[in-house]
């Protein structure tokens, strides 16, 4: 029981952190990086929740390699927009230069 | 309350078909890559697409109780079940009807082979995003759906190319990854406690205690991003009018419901135990906040299409009263309530494409959407303005668009459940939509004075089937007015006791 | 709060909110943190009947790991969609212009560094045929597609950043192989339909086989696209900074 309540503290702990960064934080790369410790915040609630005594659950594992691929798609979509954007505007300023 | 007794019938065949085939156009229209043949076969795959729905809906009239498809054969605790209801097949037939128009006009308003090759795949996926989400009976596999939902309408709205819209489109992913991750903590808090995914073995086992508030709490943060009720909006204006014509049309008529759709069913079913009465109230109250904000923003936009997307602000308001409706009391003023609500979201869905789709012809046509330079354009797009203004009748409540019957019914489960003051908010709201809606048409009448008629003209002719689409959905809010017996007649399929569970809350 | 989007390299670290407000959430956030916990403390795990009937069916999903067996057999309509989220991501992310050239186009760039032979040579075939190992393992140990497919794009990957090779992600061939992990997986779902009477329903006989006909797809597609993300992110990184020569100094001072 207490090992479940480590990990379970532990992933919410890194869930509220990652809140954080996203609401407080400018720079997109950093705000993307605290959505990412967001996730596994809630992958470690996941798994904490898979272990029971006797058995474990596949089905949170299942979950969590689902949402890992989603947050690696995710993600990605992000990166792009953001190299787009900042491939535009660095054109822009060297136009209006 | 259980599930009502699982008739299988061979019509139920065609529930994995609805999402099946939009994968399928997606899958064949990468392949082909070739901007008209795309075009011409995704016309065909949605007339197919609606012809299945057709007899989907028609079917499940005559089988009368709610259909459980078992994907895999394991059935509900281990496997993932699809469930059709009536509120998800009144969802599912307004996806249908603009997913039609919106091809149709697409296939005449992308042209460059860079927009299309990538148009046509990503627009079937949110197909099958959307109907997957309306049709899934499981927690997490709706949150891939939601995902499958967000992300495609990302990288739709970035299709615009143009640094704004991309600047919005990245914060509509942020935004919809946040929410994502608060709605899949509240899924894992659910699995920890009761051991389940399935929605209606869920809504029979969750109690009110705290782990479901906070479940509950997760999951309504996260699709209140999704969904941009007032505080949460943000995002939203910049993104529904950054998008191209097409895109703007199906993200402020379905997206944004696929996501109200999911925190209805956790609120009024799944999660009933937990849900307060103070709690829905302040749901309430945030849309009541939406609806007069959303007025305001509108009244002030400066573009049509910001316009549009600011009075999809307002209409998503409307939706959230449906939560202070069902709570005063029990099932059958709710009941009313869900079907005023799910009326509501078909007859916005018509007019907000229709409108969409008119103000996209009208910015093709004029090269510009500037509302003040607007002036006497219903001379030279008659049409697109004649579409604006029965959708936009339709948004007001005006008679007999879909519109009015929305509110009519709004207003009379508000009256007998004795709650004068959203009878209030909704007059209101009403009042405001048609000070925006008429600022444009008052405008668009106004004839131009002479020597500007000569600067901005006319300049780019725009296809027949662009303009017949939006009009053809303008007439169908007017149909649906007419036909609003039909449509509400699917809420008596209803549901996983979608409304039994919630008692008459003290 | 997302009103305010740096992109600089150099942006002040953070929103320039008060410290007063940024103080509040923080112990607001902590706050609702703790009572989340409390939350969870105060539940009873449920009992693990899922997690017994999934080990109980394991004998009649055709695959011997259970986790395998809940994302290909009891859950795979998940599976199925989440392959539709990669897609999407690659649809999107696919170039705008087109090359005029095969799938795979080599330049005159042979790489000489002994590292970079050594990591051809060595590291890029032992990399397949651990990725090819993980797949056949997923059957009745911890792997499957996704672990196969992440090892198979690392290779991939790993071969473009030689510079030798460029691939043409707009190629038909290109475009079947990220499509075909989606397009096997609705077709399998389709076609056990006549023998079985539901979609994904594998007939008990054929599941194993089935399943293996979907993960290999899907691991090819998986790691197609994973290498399209990749060289798509390097290529527009690398394309911002060639014209601009203030970026690159950066990089030669360090």
């Amino acid at each position: 029981m207490s090992q479940d309540l480590i990990y379970c503290t532990t992933g919410i702990g890194l869930f509220a952190l990652g809140l954080y960064g996203v609401l407080f934080v400018a720079h997109i790369l950093r705000k993307l990086i605290a959505i990412n410790i967001s996730g596994i915040g809630v992958f470690l609630v996941l798994l904490a929740t898979a272990k029971h005594e006797g058995v474990v659950d596949p089905v949170p594992h299942a979950m969590v390699l689902t949402g890992i691929v989603v947050a690696v798609a995710g993600t990605a979509l992000c990166l792009w927009l953001t190299v787009n954007i900042h491939c535009r505007q660095i054109t822009q300023q060297g136009e209006s230069k | 309350m259980g599930a009502p007794g699982i008739v299988m019938t061979s019509a139920q065949h065609f529930l994995p078909l609805v999402i099946g085939l939009p994968l399928l156009a997606a899958v064949f229209c990468l392949l082909v890559s070739n901007s008209r043949w795309s075009a011409r076969f995704s016309i065909l795959f949605a007339s197919i697409h609606t012809l299945v729905v057709m007899q989907v809906l028609s079917s499940l009239r005559d089988s009368g109780s709610v259909w459980r498809y078992e994907l895999g054969g394991w059935g509900a605790p281990l496997g993932i079940d699809l469930v059709l209801d009536g509120f998800s097949v009144i969802l599912l037939f307004a996806t249908t009807i603009v997913v039609l128009c919106v091809t149709t006009y697409s296939a005449a308003y992308f042209k460059t082979p860079q927009q299309t090759s990538r148009f046509w795949p990503l627009w079937w996926l949110l197909v099958a995003g959307l109907n997957a989400a309306f049709l899934s009976g499981d927690a997490f596999n709706l949150y891939v759906a939601l995902e499958i939902i967000g992300l495609s309408s990302v990288a739709l709205v970035a299709l615009a190319g143009n640094v704004s819209a991309i600047t919005a489109a990245l914060r509509y992913a942020l935004v919809g990854l946040l929410g994502s991750l608060c709605y899949l903590m509240g899924v894992a808090l659910l699995y920890r406690a009761y051991g389940t995914l399935d929605l209606a073995l869920l809504s029979q086992t969750v109690q009110g205690t705290p782990i479901t508030w906070a479940a509950l709490a997760l999951i309504s943060v996260g699709l209140l991003l999704k969904t941009a009720l007032l505080p949460l909006h943000f995002w939203l204006p910049p993104a529904h009018a950054g998008a191209p014509a097409p895109v703007s049309a199906a993200l402020s008529a379905l997206v944004v419901k696929a996501s109200f759709y999911v925190l209805a069913r956790f609120w009024l079913d799944v999660c009933s135990p937990a849900a307060s009465a103070d709690a829905l109230n302040l749901l309430g109250f945030f849309g009541a906040c939406a609806i007069f904000w959303g007025c305001f923003a509108a009244c002030r936009a400066k573009r049509l299409k910001l316009l549009v997307a600011y009075s999809t602000v307002a209409q998503l308001g409307y939706l959230f009263l449906l939560f202070p409706l069902t709570a005063a009391y029990g099932p059958s003023a709710g009941s009313a309530a869900l079907a005023a609500v799910a009326y509501l979201i078909v007859a916005h869905a018509f007019a907000k494409a229709a409108m969409f789709m008119a103000a996209g012809s009208i910015q093709l046509a004029c090269g510009y959407d500037d509302i003040d330079r607007l002036r006497g354009v219903v001379s030279h797009q008659p049409i697109s303005v004649f579409t604006f203004a029965i959708a936009g009748a339709s948004l007001i409540g005006l008679p007999p668009t879909g519109g009015f019957i929305a509110k009519w019914l709004l207003l009379n489960s508000a009256i007998d459940s004795g709650q004068w003051w959203w009878i209030a908010v909704i007059l209101c709201g009403g009042l405001f939509s048609a000070i925006y809606i008429f600022r444009v048409l008052i405008l668009a009448f106004t004839a131009r004075q002479g020597e500007q008629s000569s600067s901005g003209g006319p300049t780019h002719p725009i296809p027949q089937t662009m303009m017949a689409c939006g009009f053809m959905l303008a007439i169908a809010t007017v149909a649906l007015g007419f036909n609003a017996e039909w449509l509400l007649s699917y809420m008596d399929i209803n549901l996983i006791g979608f409304l039994a569970g919630t008692e008459p809350l003290p | 709060m997302f009103n305010k989007l740096e992109f600089e390299e150099n942006a002040k670290k953070t929103t320039r909110t008060s410290r007063l407000i940024k103080g509040l959430s923080a112990v607001t956030i902590g706050l609702l943190g703790s009572m989340l916990v409390l939350s969870v403390i105060s539940a009873e795990k449920a009992a693990p009947e899922l997690a017994q009937t999934a080990l109980d069916s394991i004998s009649l999903s055709g695959v011997e790991n259970p986790v395998t067996a809940v994302l290909l057999n009891f859950r795979s309509y998940d599976t199925l969609l989440e392959i539709a989220v990669l897609l999407i991501v690659a649809v999107a992310m696919m170039p705008e212009s087109s090359r005029n050239t095969s799938l795979t186009a080599a330049n005159s760039r042979v790489p000489t560094h002994p590292v970079l032979i050594g990591l051809i040579r060595c590291v890029i075939p032992l990399s397949v045929i651990l990725s090819a190992y993980l797949l056949w393992t997923g059957a009745y140990a911890p792997g499957g597609a996704f672990q196969a497919g992440a090892v198979l794009a690392g290779a991939g990957v790993a071969l473009l950043l030689v510079k030798r090779w460029q691939l043409n992600y707009l190629r038909l061939s290109a475009r079947a192989f990220m499509a075909l992990g989606l397009a096997v997986f609705v077709i399998v779902a389709a076609t056990v339909i006549p023998a079985t009477g539901r979609a994904l329903n594998y007939p008990a006989d054929y599941a194993g086989a089935l399943i293996l006909i979907i993960e290999v797809a899907a691991t090819l597609s998986i790691a197609f696209v994973l290498i399209l993300l990749v060289d798509q992110l390097l290529n527009m990184a690398n394309k911002q900074v060639k014209p601009q020569d203030t970026q690159t100094e950066g990089l030669d001072k360090s």
